[in-house]
């Protein structure tokens, strides 16, 4: 022959056609039972990895907001704590200024009110002692007149005398 | 990126320091059959031929014969050995005129091995360690043998089988684990041996050359192969049964396989890989004219590096290991295995990485050429030169 083929590189169909065979063989069952889930597992491990980690990252942002928001809400809280305070000392001021003067004007009243009761009471004994004083006065003068006027020359000298008293101007 | 340069240039480095130590070993000592390198190197031929009557003369002498020796362990055969005298002998199928045949291999040798004729439905006798029709006389029926199909269970098959086996018990019971366990805990035992590898496959080989998008469709393949080489390769460094076959450096193996990669990447491949190849878009006419018959070559020349690459690879340790050893015989000295034994402790070692790396390496190639023959192009003028590479 004018080329001698090695036999080490001359392949046997034999083994051609087992290794054919094995391989698709392997290919089928291994691709299905073996491959399949173990990529899948793989895969799904990984993807499930990423997703916790993503979801990690998630809460912690979410909480870190949360945490802002509790303190937003405390000073808001702290803040309207101390609005209230301030409003109800301010309220309670008020409220006893208020008291204070309604007090005060009460009192001012009442003793208005007395002063004029006082003077009403002071005017009316007056004119009461007034009127008893004239009453008493024109008796005595009464008593008086009478017991004087008794004779007409003394009844026409005091005529005389009052009427010189009143000017006719 | 790097890291895989250097992995690259590793593995070619090794492959060159087995094929140089192999031409040497081939050179001393094989004589006709010296492989594929042998026919690089015409000095290689002489030495043989100078060497080829000292061979016979020794033979006639009963004394040890190294190419034989080295050739048998590394060729196929229809019986395994097992220890002393012992040995598995293993069905022969053959597919003739006249029909399916099965024996066993134990009737085609006496008992001093030597080939005798058995009257099946024709006379087969072994010729050269083939099993071929002959004719009353014991001779080479030429015409009858071509009609001769040898689907035997050999060696290289049963071994492949035993690998078969091996992979279907460890993956399937793996994937079970996952199964049982969920997706929430962490990876026990053997499922946790397996999951870096499959995860190295995936996240070194596929997506990378492949795309993320695409590599899954193609990982059961891409796993396939990687784990299927990788026991053989590893099955093949084992000395005794049941590994001493040797089925990833058999051209067959590999063939099957380069065939299998090149029929996945054709059908696979989309417009503009076809496009690329005949008619180079930003090209003058003339040089696309020029540019396809190199393209076509260049998508058979890709599965046949595969094949060699992978067949060379193994069967060059092999050639190597073996030859360490034979060193004793060749010395007739007990003393030449201080240095002959660690030498092949030390090429086992290396056969180790070789193994794992030729593993890689012809998968990575096929995710290569998956991944040129899917990838999208959109930059038109870009990638003219990119397609030579």
């Amino acid at each position: 022959m004018l080329l001698e083929i090695n036999p080490l590189v001359l392949p046997d169909i034999g083994l051609v056609f087992w290794n054919t065979v094995a391989f698709l063989v392997l290919l089928i069952v291994l691709g299905k039972f073996a491959w399949k889930p173990i990529l899948k597992a793989i895969n799904d491990r990984e993807s499930g990895i990423e997703e916790a980690l993503l979801k990690a990252d998630k809460m912690k942002s979410e909480i870190t907001a949360m945490q802002n928001e509790n303190e937003a809400l405390l000073a808001k809280a702290r803040e309207e704590r101390a609005t209230l305070i301030k409003e109800a000392k301010e309220a309670s001021e008020k409220m006893v200024a208020e008291a204070k003067d309604k007090a005060k004007s009460e009192y001012d009243r009442i003793l208005a009110d007395a002063q004029v009761a006082i003077n009403q009471q002071k005017n009316a004994a007056l004119a009461e002692v007034k009127n008893q004083v004239g009453n008493l006065v024109v008796e005595v003068a009464e008593k008086v007149l009478r017991k004087e006027l008794s004779n007409k020359a003394d009844q026409e000298s005091y005529i005389k005398q009052l009427a010189d008293g009143v000017k006719l101007n | 990126m790097s890291f895989l340069r250097i992995k690259t240039l590793l593995v070619a480095s090794f492959s060159l320091l087995a094929v140089l130590c192999s031409t040497s070993v081939f050179a001393n000592n094989l004589a006709v059959d010296s492989a594929v390198i042998a026919d690089t190197n015409k000095a290689n031929v002489e030495a043989v031929a100078v060497e080829e009557p000292k061979v016979e003369k020794k033979k006639e002498e009963g004394s040890f014969n190294v190419t034989e020796t080295i050739l048998e362990h590394i060729k196929d055969d229809h019986s395994w050995h097992l220890w002393g005298h012992t040995s598995i002998h293993l069905p022969v199928i053959l597919k003739t005129s006249k029909g399916f045949e099965v024996f066993s291999s134990e009737k085609l040798v006496d008992e001093h091995h030597e080939p005798v004729v058995y009257k099946g439905n024709f006379d087969y006798k072994l010729i050269d360690g083939k099993t071929k029709i002959v004719d009353a006389n014991g001779n080479l029926d030429k015409e009858a043998s071509k009609q001769l199909w040898d689907i035997s269970i050999t060696k290289n098959v049963a071994s492949l089988f035993v690998s078969v086996f091996i992979l279907l018990v460890v993956l399937l019971s793996s994937a079970a684990a996952y199964k049982k366990t969920g997706i929430k805990t962490a990876p026990k035992g053997l499922q946790s041996f397996m999951e870096p590898i499959i995860l190295f496959v995936r996240d070194e080989v596929a997506v990378p050359n492949i795309g993320a998008k695409k590599a899954g469709k193609y990982m059961p393949f891409l796993l396939t192969i990687f784990f299927l080489i990788l026991t053989n390769n590893f099955l093949g460094l084992i000395p005794f049964f049941p590994g001493g076959a040797n089925v990833s450096g058999n051209i067959a193996f590999t063939m099957t396989l380069a065939v299998c990669v090149f029929i996945v990447v054709n059908l696979s491949a989309n417009k503009s890989y076809w496009e690329h190849i005949f008619w180079m878009p930003g090209m003058h006419w003339s040089m696309k004219l020029f540019l396809a018959p190199i393209e076509l070559i260049g998508v058979f020349t890709k599965p046949i590096s595969l094949m060699i690459r992978l067949f060379a690879n193994i069967t060059a340790g092999h050639i190597l290991v073996l030859s360490l050893i034979c060193l004793i015989f060749i010395f007739k000295t007990v003393f030449a295995s201080a240095i002959a034994v660690p030498f092949a402790v030390f090429i086992g070692m290396i056969e180790l990485l070789v193994a794992f790396l030729q593993a890689f390496i012809f998968t990575m190639l096929a995710a290569m050429y998956i991944g040129m023959a899917t990838e999208e192009h959109h930059h038109e003028e870009a990638h003219g030169e990119a397609a030579h590479h």
